[in-house]
């Protein structure tokens, strides 16, 4: 269903259709070599994207351009160097790289852990099985502020009583609470019910462990699932800001929101440098957005349509 | 896995399994367990206690913190701060991406590139959406007041002024969530049979007529989900917040997570901030349930 967004070529099936165009539009169609549509999207399109493009200028500009009333819309001399000076006055580079660092090991430690439960509450008989699922999902209701403190006091103490990587301050603290998530294995043993169990049980009449199982038939089969949890996990990861302003305080621990932040609050009125930095502080999700973003948009559909 | 000798024995795929089970769950367990459930527990005990997140000693107050709470002035500001900002974004929210989402619904050259341009909002951090925000509406050099100036409005404060920074909040966050409504919209518009609407119009309705009464209805579900999902998420305000004002000017923004984080945080009260976490916790369990009950008279699902 949600694969339908992607395509150019879908057919209009809900709502208003070309042919529906309001009696201007049908009166404009008629001498416009265009559909009068892209009178209303294009603007509109425009009109959601000012505030992004409205960054991008800034970031080109002086700070005499920049704080000058009315608005300088189109900068002089485009000055390069606001990014620059951005990226020497913070260190930028080692927020992108812990990011980088916390986003992927808690990507791939959900697509591990989620897959293995979820194929065990899918396909496998075990004691206790329903109550623990039950129990599991419940954890789904609860909103992370019931959490975040005691989270706070048990990484605490791992960081003072097993390993000082993963305690307050270091970025092991902002893996730590997300390497599973409940709705990881909701949704990975959704998909692996559809899956038609005949193919496994060939493989396991012919002696494949069940893990052998797992990782040669289900999860190939399951790439698409697997991308979608992906794309919400990266985002959410990416994009955390509460849990890493509780337990961050060091710069070089920093993620990239994080570390705009602390940015924003030290060159609050610099608005050119402020703007280089939040672009840069954009670019990468936003290149990953695009590029994938099929998997972002199944992603959203499948949080709660399918319910 | 140890489990593995134990199932070769048993080749069937649906079959019961103890060991394997357990041993393909455990790691999910744990980690849930001890950063999902546990921390449940101990915020109920901790909201029974006074602690400053530093020393070991967390003596037992019984009700004190819920008490105090009830008293409290800026928490009762807080929660009319949460209500407002509520009521304004999840109607706003929905209400804009039902009318960029039915713009999009149909086949155009360049339609990708529209879609494109709404859903990117969603990959925007909310940290750098207060910052665009901040700029965008800054009293001085801002583009909002420019052009309320080419309008001939005089400038307003906006996040600096007590009686307007919420709603400049409720603006930004909506236009931060456009991507996903629309998202929403389109896959709920896209399951509304072109049949239904041409069996309609041959039968003479409106474009009107047919949007009231056959898109909208179709839309049940994906108006319960935004609902749902919409109004969990705007009880739980904060990032937008911090970023922008800090619950300022004169506590006009200071919304419940925004004082929660503060109490535990800033002024190391964790027992008084586990306190208002349940308090959140039972609001949004109530409103959720509330929701889901007052849509069975209302939501179909075809």
């Amino acid at each position: 269903m949600t694969a339908d967004l992607q395509a150019t070529s879908a057919p209009p099936n809900g709502g208003l259709g070309d042919q529906e165009a309001p009696a201007v539009g049908r009166w404009l169609s008629w001498r416009l070599p265009f559909s009068p549509w892209h009178l209303v999207l294009v603007p509109l399109s425009f009109l959601l994207l000012v505030p992004l493009l409205w960054i991008v200028i800034t970031s080109l500009e002086t700070e005499g351009e920049a704080n000058h009333f009315p608005p300088v819309l189109v900068p002089a001399h485009p000055r390069f160097a606001n990014y620059a000076d951005a990226w020497a006055a913070a260190p930028f580079g080692q927020f992108f790289l812990n990011s980088a660092l916390v986003t992927l090991v808690v990507l791939l430690s959900n697509l591990i852990v989620c897959s293995l439960a979820g194929y065990a509450f899918a396909r496998i008989r075990f004691l206790g099985r329903g109550a623990l699922f039950v129990t599991l999902m419940a954890t789904l209701m609860v909103p992370f502020q019931v959490t975040m403190i005691p989270v706070f006091l048990i990484v605490k103490w791992i960081g003072s009583n097993v390993w000082d990587g993963l305690g307050i301050d270091h970025i092991g603290a902002l893996m730590l609470p997300n390497l599973a998530t409940a709705f990881g294995i909701f949704f990975l043993r959704q998909f692996f019910l559809t899956i038609p169990v005949e193919l496994e049980e060939a493989a396991r009449v012919d002696g494949t462990s069940r893990i052998g199982v797992l990782f040669k038939i289900v999860l190939p089969l399951s790439l698409p699932a697997l991308s979608t949890l992906a794309a919400l996990t990266v985002l959410t990861s990416w994009n955390d800001f509460l849990w890493p302003l509780i337990v961050i305080t060091s710069h070089d621990q920093m993620t990239i929101p994080l570390g705009l932040s602390y940015f924003q609050g030290a060159h609050r009125v610099r608005w050119p440098i402020l703007m280089a930095a939040n672009v840069m502080s954009l670019l990468p999700m936003l290149l990953v957005f695009v590029g994938a973003q099929r998997y972002f948009v199944q992603s959203v559909a499948s949080t709660g349509l399918k319910g | 896995m140890s489990g593995n000798d134990v199932s070769a024995r048993r080749p069937r795929v649906g079959g019961s399994d103890n060991l394997t089970g357990w041993a393909l769950v455990s790691p999910a367990v744990v980690l849930i367990g001890v950063f999902g459930l546990l921390p449940v527990l101990m915020s109920l005990a901790l909201s029974f206690q006074k602690s400053d997140l530093l020393s070991p000693e967390t003596p037992w107050v019984g009700v004190e913190n819920y008490r105090k709470l009830a008293d409290d002035p800026v928490f009762a500001e807080a929660i009319k701060h949460t209500i407002v900002f509520t009521a304004l974004f999840v109607p706003g929210t929905m209400l804009v991406g039902l009318l960029v989402a039915a713009a999009m619904n149909r086949s155009l050259r360049f339609i990708s590139v529209y879609r494109t341009a709404a859903y990117v909002t969603m990959a925007v951090s909310t940290i750098s959406e207060g910052i665009i925000f901040l700029w965008l509406t800054d009293r001085d050099y801002g583009l909002v007041n420019a052009a309320l100036n080419a309008f001939g409005m005089p400038s307003q404060a906006f996040l600096a002024s007590p009686s307007q920074a919420l709603f400049v909040i409720v603006a930004m966050t909506i236009w931060g969530w456009t991507g996903f409504s629309v998202i929403v919209y389109l896959a709920a518009l896209q399951g509304v049979p072109a049949e239904l609407h041409e069996a309609a119009a041959i039968d003479g309705a409106s474009a009107f007529t047919r949007f009231r009464t056959i898109t909208v209805p179709m839309l049940g579900p994906a108006n319960l989900f935004l609902v749902v999902w919409l109004t969990i998420n705007a009880l739980q305000l904060f990032d937008e917040v911090y970023v922008t004002t800090r619950g300022g000017p004169l506590r006009a923004t200071t919304v419940i997570v925004y004082y929660l984080w503060d109490r535990a945080f800033v002024h190391f009260d964790a027992g008084y901030a586990a306190a208002m976490a349940y308090v959140l916790f039972v609001v949004i369990v109530v409103i959720t349930a509330l929701q889901f009950r007052l849509s069975r008279r209302y939501v179909h699902y075809s």
